[in-house]
Order: C-alpha cells, then structure tokens, then sequence
C-alpha cells in the first residue's frame, strides 16, 4: 500500500539485474550465490532496517556504523580478555547500544536538535571510545563463535542458510511487521508525516523518538554482534561508512529521505540490490570492488531522481481535485 | 462570572489565565466557563486570543498563570494527548491532519482497534467508514488523505474529534472550508452530541452560524474577556461592538450603482477556454475596473475556473486574449507576465513561508516578479510593508514578525498584501475574507472596491452570497464545473444566485447522502 509503486519499481531493477547477471555469468543463479549474499550482507540488512524506522520518521541516524564498531571490539574484548561469557557480553553490548540510542532519541527531542547534528556526534562517540577499548584487531575464538559460523540450514542447490544470514532474514521481517502492523508502526510515519501535527493529534513525539533511535541503535548493536560472527574478530574501524550503505539501500528501497513513507521490504530490496552488484564484480574478478560504490552511486542517484519524479506525478492529481465534490 | 442560579453544572471552567509570548501578551487573566450540554462561541477579531486561549486550555502551550478545571477537578494537562485522556478534543485551527496516512489511520491515529499488539486493519476500517457516514462522507479509508479535497480533510479531522470527545469538544474555525451543507450537517452532530452533555466550544467568524448555533457567547479582545452572554438576548451590533471595542462603519450595505460608470476596456477574454474532467469551456471576459464574482457550492469548479485564468492549470482548448492579442497561458509564470496575480484559497499551505518575516513575506512575489537582477531595496520594502500593514490593519503591525508567530486571520492579510504589492492588472481571489474578522472583513471588501475604482480588473471567489452582491458588478454561477448563469446589474441578489445555484440543488443533495 505505502510506497507501493517505488517498491514494485525496486523489484523489478533487482529481478532484471540479475537476470543480466545470470545471462553473463551462469553460475550467479545457484543457491550457494545467494546464500553468501544473505551472509555477506546479514549486517547490513539489520542496521538498514532500523534506518528505515528512523528515515521514515523523518530522521536520521549517522551513529550505526560506529556503533557496529564499538560492539566488535567490545564483544572481543569482554569474551577474550576481561572473560566475560560470551551470551552475558551480548546482553549487556545490546543493553548499552539501546542506551545509548535513547540517549540521542532523548537530545534530539529535548533541545529540538537536527537528527543530523546529534547522530553526527554520536558517531563520533561512538567511534572514539572503541579506538580507546582498543586499537589493534581483537580475534575471537570462543566456541560459540565456531559454533555459529559452522552452524547452516542446507538449501536445495547447495547453498547454505548461515545462522547469522537466519538472524538477518528474522529481524526483516519482524521489523516489516512491526512497521506495517503495529501501533507503534502507524505512529512512525505520522511522525515522518508532521511532527506537530502528530504532537497535535495525540502522539507522544518525545517517546517515539527515543524508541525510534534506540531501535535503530539497538538493531546496530545486533548487527554488531553479526558483524563479529562474520570476522571472528572485534576491530575498531570495522564498518566505516555501513551509515551511508544503509541509508543508500533504505532509499533505493523507495523510502522518502524526507520521511513519511516507505517500507522494511524495500529496504531488504536495496540491501539485496548492492549485493547483487558486489557479487557480480567478485565474479568478473578484473572490476576493482570500488565500481560497487560507483554503481550503487549511480543507482541511487537514479532512484531520487525517480522519486520526485513520482511525487511530482502524486502531487498532480491532488491539485485536480481540490475542492472537488466528495 | 460564578452563579450560583445558574442550573447547568459548569463543566470546563478557566479562570486567570494569562499568557505571553516575549513581549506579547496574548492572555491576560481570561476566564472561561462552558456548561455541560451547551453550544459556547469564542468570538473576537484575528489576533484576539482565541486559539492561544485553546492551545493553552489542551496543554499545547504552558500558561504563565491561572488554573483550569473539568468537572470540579483541577487539570493541567502538558500535551495535545493529555488533554485527549483528560476528555478534551479539539480541532485545532491549523488542522492538516497527516496527508501520508490513510484516511482510516487518521481518524485512529493512536487508538486503532488492536488485537495481540496488531492493528486491526479491516475493523479500523469498517469503524471509519460508519463513523464518516454521519457525516455524509462516502470515500476509500484507505486511501492517503492527501488525495482528498481540503473539505474532505477538514471533516475527517472534525469526524476525529467528535469521536474523541468524551466531555469537551473544541472546534477552532471548523467551517472555515465546509460549504452550507456540510455545515449543516457538522451543526446537526454538534447538537446530538450536547444533548448527551458534552460541552462544545465553537470558535468562527461566521456571525450567521453563531447565532445559529450557539447557547452562549464570549467575547476576547486584545487578549482580555471582554464578556459572557446569552446568545438569545445579545443584539448583533452589541455583538460587534463587543470584539472592536468600536462600532463597525457601516460597509456591507447597499451595492454601490454601477450604471453611471463608464463601459469599460476589457482586461482579459477568454473563449471557449476549458479542460476535459476539470472546467466545462466557458467564455470570460472581465474588464478594467469591474468586480466579477464567481459563486457556486463547493465542487462547483470556482477554485479550478481561477486557476485556469492565472495559468496555474494548462486548458486544453479555447483562447485567452489580454489586449486583443492571443497570449499562451501555460504557467502561473506566464500568468504573472501578463500581469495577473491569484491569491489562492490555501493560503496557510499554499503560499505562507511561516519563517520569514511579515515584509519578507510581502515582498516575496513583488521580487520574483521584477527578477532577482533588480532586488528592491531595504528602504523600498520598508515602505511597501508599512503601507500594507496598515492598510489591512495586520496585528501586531511590527513587519519584522515571522509571519508563522501571527493569528490565523492576520497571516491571511499578510499573503492577500503579498498579491496586493505585486501591482497587478487582473487580480484573482479566492475566499479573500475567509478566516478574517468581522472589523477587517469590512475593510477588505472597501478594499476591493477601491481596487476596483483604481482600474485593476478583479475575479473574486466568495461563498458568502451577501458578500459577492456587495461588490460585484457581474455574477458568474457555476454548477457542476460549468458557467451555467451569469447576472448583472440589477438582477444581482442573493435569491437570484441562489436559484441559479439551486436549480438542480435536490439531485445534489441526493447524490451526497
Ligand atoms: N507561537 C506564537 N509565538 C508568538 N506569538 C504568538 C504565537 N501564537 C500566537 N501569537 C500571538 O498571540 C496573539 C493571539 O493569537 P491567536 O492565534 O490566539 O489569535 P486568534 O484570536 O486565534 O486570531 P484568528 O482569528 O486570526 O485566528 C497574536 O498577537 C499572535 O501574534
Ligand atoms: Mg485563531
């Protein structure tokens, strides 16, 4: 319903790219491709679906890729140095992520600050902390770690499902439920909508948005403990400029940046799309793997430039019909 | 005023409120008190009070001092949603509700039917549709209300309150964009629901519905309580005199004689103009010193006739002429070349930029029409603020407000003297009074006839009949988006317009309900 036609637009860009892909390189269209795409980007996929709640309201949150950082770097130590228990280490990780998300939901709404401006400094935060946690790259090697990465559901083709690609698809689609279906859902796009109008109408705007940005910290958190999984290391500049790829997949995914509409699915569409492309390039083997910055570049550019194409085409026949008879 | 004679129980009593903003002080120890099961009008001129008076009332603006009671009990609620649980609901003045939701998510924002934390999407619906067919509204809730007229919004965000309201409803200039029959229909629902006790509050500057409606009125000026009276025995001009503080020159009444003027140049013609789907072509010719009123319900194709002679909306047949010469007509740029200027209906989204100043604001079109090479001086601006301030008498007359911190009805002074500042040949407007006070009311339609002694050619839009007979030389009545009479001269009345307006008015009202 919402978003429909920039989402059925984004379908199709995924489907015929990889058709192309698959017209080139055979091989593309396997389980086992797809697999390692779910797993390459299970961290991407989570953080872009907490950005989608926070574009949609008509934020934003720069803080992610360094909140992924931090959380590395501080799994690794807890679980290898100070001998934490690796489960009572993701806790508290997601516990501090969700504080520290509410923190900047809380600055954002108490001093009326841009969204920009605060998450801009979180990431900062952020970041600098995990460099004073450590600066060098902390492996892993709890059980548990090897556990999950050898850990797979068998598809037909012989692809695997990795746990973490299980993670990934799981918080998707509770997000797009919780989006779609929820009270909590509804009142996100009122906030994306006006938020005065929304303060109006009964919608406690201060309490959303400390829940919006702690989601949106809390899933980073998450993709953290992922991010880790998928390295078996905690590193402090690990996920540099993941921000930036997710909000590229949220509005290639057919969110409007200036809030108000989209969908979770999109999103998932968009992570997929800049998959697709990194797998297209690993296969060509001579493109550098910056050509995935410039096409995703160039896609996203095109997607804008689509969308105000479609709200301008939106607008249209609302002018037609005002004052129209009901 | 307590009394204790008095046999309703008092409901929402204020007492004392005072509020400033910086230097403005908008309330000064108001009291208010509504009875249960009455029908009260909160009257004053633009910039009176009325809508701090609510906001501070519902919690959306602290108050500085004085309390608040419902039911006895002290309240002070610090939200729009406070309010809401305390029992309180209200429409406020700048409605919009939120146009990217659903019609459905809009009237349940917040108290959706939900089961296991879901939203019941198909029971908000049904919940919706029954709830809007009180109000003769047959439309998909499904759809985002942006797609609907501003009258649909407006109904939807009143449908909302009603169904909110538990104990108070407020209602800050609801008709302001309903036509009669809608209001008809709003007026039959406000009794209903005070019969059952609840206390409505009814701010409009609408004198006819007041009295029509109301049990009681208050009067504000200048941010103090003037007074409390009953409606039954409170004479109009008593009335008037109440909220100017003054008496109102006498300015609405006869139609000034039109015979003895000269037959005048024609300004603009248009032949046959019109679009598929949206206005029948119709010819138009108005001419250089001469009023052309345009009435007809709403729907009717008013709003999309004015469009097209600005050029905001591309006709697809026909020809429109300034000076004998055939002239494209395809954007309101063009329209503005040829020195046309159109003060739309939706002023406060269409044309306000609530940041800028008042001369900022007014400036605005005057700059973009002489181009950005030539930009007018300070001093130049200065002036041309100060002259239309005072003029439309905006309060407070301080140019360098942001516009967004004015009353309602002054911001729609301030966009009307944006137009006004552009010098223009053939000015449209549409609703020029709508939101705007009695005392100004008055000065606005003396305006429009001084405009139209200075040679300027004007397409005047109104809904208020008595209004267009007053100033205009010619009546275009549309029905169904076609010019369907034009009266002049004598056979101008409000009788007249209506049977012209009327004539098929039973199939409409059928096609409504
Ligand atoms: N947010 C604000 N900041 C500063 N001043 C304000 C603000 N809101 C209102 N005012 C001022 O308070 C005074 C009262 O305004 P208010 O909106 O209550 O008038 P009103 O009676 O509702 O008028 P109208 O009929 O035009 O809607 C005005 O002088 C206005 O400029
Ligand atoms: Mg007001």
């Amino acid at each position: 319903m919402k978003g429909l036609s920039p989402l059925l637009i984004t379908a199709i860009v995924l489907v015929a790219g990889f058709a192309a892909c698959a017209v080139q390189f055979p091989n593309i269209a396997s389980t086992r491709v797809i697999g390692n795409l779910l797993t390459d980007n299970a961290f991407l996929g989570i953080v872009a679906t907490g950005m989608t709640f926070v574009i949609i309201s008509g934020g934003i949150d720069l803080s992610v890729g360094s909140v992924i950082g931090f959380t590395t770097v501080f799994v690794a130590l807890a679980i290898e140095r100070w001998g934490v228990p690796p489960l009572v280490a993701f806790v508290a990780i997601l516990v501090l992520s969700a504080a520290f998300g509410a923190a900047m939901g809380a600055i954002i709404h108490v001093f009326d600050l841009p969204p920009f401006i605060v998450t801009l400094a979180g990431m900062f935060l952020a970041r600098g902390a995990s460099f004073l946690l450590s600066t060098e790259s902390v492996p892993v090697t709890a059980p548990i770690y090897s556990t999950v990465s050898d850990f797979a559901l068998r598809m037909p083709g012989g692809g695997r499902l990795s746990a973490i690609a299980i993670i990934m698809l799981a918080i998707v689609i509770g997000g797009a439920l919780l989006l779609h279906l929820t009270r909590f859902g509804a009142n996100v796009y009122a906030l994306g909508g006006n938020r005065a109008t929304a303060s109006l109408m009964g919608v406690a705007v201060g309490k959303m948005t400390v829940k919006i940005y702690m989601l949106s910290s809390l899933f980073a958190g998450i993709a953290g403990i992922v991010f880790s999984f998928y390295t078996s290391a905690g590193y402090s500049l690990s996920a540099v400029g993941v921000e930036l790829d997710s909000i590229a997949a949220v509005v290639i995914g057919g969110t409007l940046l200036t809030g108000g509409q989209g969908s979770v699915i999109g999103t998932f569409l968009g992570v997929l799309i800049q998959g697709m492309i990194q797998t297209y390039i690993n296969f060509d083997g001579t493109l550098s793997s910056w050509w995935t910055k410039i096409a995703t570049g160039i896609l996203l550019f095109a997607f804008i430039a689509l969308q105000q194409g479609l709200v301008a085409l939106a607008r249209r026949p609302v002018a037609k019909r005002v004052g129209a008879a009901p | 005023m307590e009394n204790s004679l008095d046999p309703a129980p008092s409901l929402l009593e204020v007492r004392g409120i005072s509020k400033s903003f910086a230097a403005v002080r908008a309330l000064q120890e108001v009291d208010f008190t509504l009875r249960a099961g009455e029908i009260h009008a909160l009257l004053g001129e633009n910039g009176a009070g009325k809508s701090t008076l609510i906001k501070v009332i519902t919690g959306v603006f602290p108050r500085d001092a004085g309390l608040v009671r419902l039911g006895g009990e002290e309240v002070a609620p610090r939200s729009a949603k406070a309010a809401l649980e305390a029992g309180i609901a209200t429409v406020y003045q700048e409605v919009n509700l939120l146009p990217n939701l659903s019609v459905a998510q809009n009237l349940f924002l917040d108290r959706q039917p939900m089961r296991f934390g879901i939203v019941r999407e198909g029971e908000m619906r049904r919940r919706a549709k029954v709830l809007l067919a009180d109000f003769g509204l047959d439309i998909d809730v499904a759809a985002p209300l942006g797609n609907y007229s501003v009258a649909i919004q407006h109904v939807t965000a009143i449908a909302r309150a009603v169904d909110l309201s538990a104990r108070v409803l407020i209602l800050d200039e609801p008709t302001a964009s309903l036509d009669r029959h809608e209001v008809e229909i709003l007026f039959g629902i406000m009794r209903q629901l005070a019969k059952r006790g609840i206390g409505i509050v009814f701010v409009s500057h609408f004198l006819d519905q007041v009295y029509e409606i109301s049990d009681r009125i208050t009067v504000l000026r200048n941010g103090r309580l003037v007074g409390e009276r009953e409606t039954a025995s409170l004479p109009r001009l008593e009335l008037i005199r109440m909220m100017l503080g003054r008496e109102l020159a006498e300015t609405t009444g006869a139609r000034t004689a039109t015979s003895d003027r000269l037959p005048r140049e024609v300004c603009a013609s248009f032949q046959n103009y019109g679009k598929a789907g949206y206005v029948a072509p119709f010819n138009l010719e108005l001419r250089h010193g001469e009023v052309v009123g345009l009435a007809g319900l709403l729907g009717s194709g008013r709003t999309e006739t004015a469009r097209l002679v600005f050029g905001a909306e591309r006709a697809d047949g026909g020809q429109a002429m300034v000076a004998g010469a055939s002239i494209r007509l395809q954007s309101p740029r063009d329209g503005v070349r040829h020195g046309f200027g159109y003060c739309p209906e939706e002023r406060k989204t269409d044309g306000i930029v609530a940041e800028l100043t008042v001369r900022e604001n007014i400036v605005l079109a005057l700059q973009a029409k002489r181009g950005l090479h030539r930009p007018l001086s300070r001093r130049e601006q200065d002036e041309i603020a100060k002259r239309y301030v005072k003029m439309l008498d905006i309060r407070p007359p301080d140019p360098e407000r942001p516009v967004g911190l004015l009353s309602g009805g002054n911001q729609q002074k301030a966009l009307l003297a944006r137009w006004l500042a552009t010098s223009p040949r053939l000015l449209v407007l549409d609703e020029p009074t709508r939101g705007i006070d009695v005392g100004a009311h008055a000065e606005i339609i003396r305006l429009i006839r001084e405009l139209c002694d200075d040679g300027l050619a004007l397409l005047v839009i109104s809904s208020e009949l008595d209004e267009i007979v007053t100033y205009s030389d010619r009546v275009i009545v549309l029905r169904d988006r076609t010019h369907v009479e034009e009266l002049s001269g004598e056979a101008i009345d409000v009788t007249n317009i209506l049977g012209a307006i009327a004539a098929d008015g039973a199939a409409m009202q059928e096609a409504r309900a």
